[in-house]
């Protein structure tokens, strides 16, 4: 008989709706324990390893995040040498192992953003809301979180050209 | 150009923020259809079906052609396309990061069975 070799584990799926002209719902299943999902939001060292996909082709360049209620986060996004993006905000809530709320401040008129972690049977349902100010607001901010990579690759194009 | 695309968005996400409209567009998925046929399959007025169809058309999801007595309805050209290109995008972004995001979790998840062990030794 051989060993059963660990196979990588099947990804669960990640679902995304609209539910209102103000709000955008992320839900996806993680095979752990609330504490530690929640633990890799809230740690600053494990949070900035997943934040930024590696697909993105941007690095995190400098972070602070104080993760407790009432405390800001600030996050610098670098592609190649270009200037860098920062975004930064409040933490309104920090409930341990099942709540997280941030604002987000870059813009005026930035979303709040409320994480949920809900843990059934060794599973955690994680469930993310934006919900921004106005209509016009997720409609401005749709652009800029959606389109990021993509108009950093239009930009490369210019100056490629130039 | 960028403000009459954030424009024609915003008509189509108007226009599908309503249950009949999105299933209107789900039966022209299928094939064309005259306002009546729509009006009869959901139940409704004829001018109620019109109002419907005439939001699908201002946002350009649906175009509409009478001939003689009869308005067909077909799906638009591209913008239905233009509203699921956009969450796609974004699902794409959350699905690498939560991807990513799972990785750490089975490495915390190790960690915490090898801290296990070492304690009962």
């Amino acid at each position: 008989m051989h060993a059963i070799r660990e196979s990588e584990p099947m990804k669960n799926p990640t679902h995304i709706e609209q539910t209102s002209d103000r709000e955008i719902v992320i839900t996806r299943t993680f095979n752990g324990p609330a504490r530690l999902v929640f633990e890799a939001w809230t740690k600053p060292e494990l949070f900035t390893r997943w934040w930024l996909p590696k697909s993105y082709g941007m690095a995190i360049v400098s972070y602070e995040m104080d993760i407790r209620t009432g405390g800001t986060y600030r996050l610098a996004l670098q592609r190649g040498t270009a200037e860098p993006m920062v975004f930064h905000g409040k933490y309104v809530e920090v409930t341990p192992p099942s709540r997280l709320v941030w604002t987000n401040e870059e813009s005026p008129d930035g979303p709040v953003t409320t994480v949920t972690f809900e843990e059934k049977a060794g599973k955690t349902v994680v469930v993310v809301h934006e919900l921004h100010p106005s209509k016009e607001a997720l409609d401005r901010n749709r652009g800029a979180e959606a389109g990021m990579p993509e108009s950093f690759e239009q930009l490369d194009e210019l100056l490629a050209q130039a | 150009m960028v403000q009459y695309r954030v424009d024609a968005l915003d008509a189509s996400f108007a226009a599908l923020s309503d249950a009949t409209r999105r299933g209107v567009l789900e039966r022209l998925g299928r094939a064309d259809a005259s306002i009546t046929d729509l009006a009869e399959k959901f139940d409704m007025t004829l001018t109620g079906m019109k109002k419907h169809v005439g939001v699908l058309e201002q946002a350009g999801l649906v175009t509409t052609e009478k001939v003689g007595r009869v308005r067909t309805c077909k799906l638009g050209p591209h913008r239905l396309q233009e509203v699921a290109d956009w969450i796609d995008r974004y699902r794409q972004l959350w699905e690498s990061r939560f991807d990513e995001l799972d990785a750490v979790v089975e490495e915390l998840k190790r960690k915490e069975k090898s801290d296990a062990r070492d304690k009962r030794k």
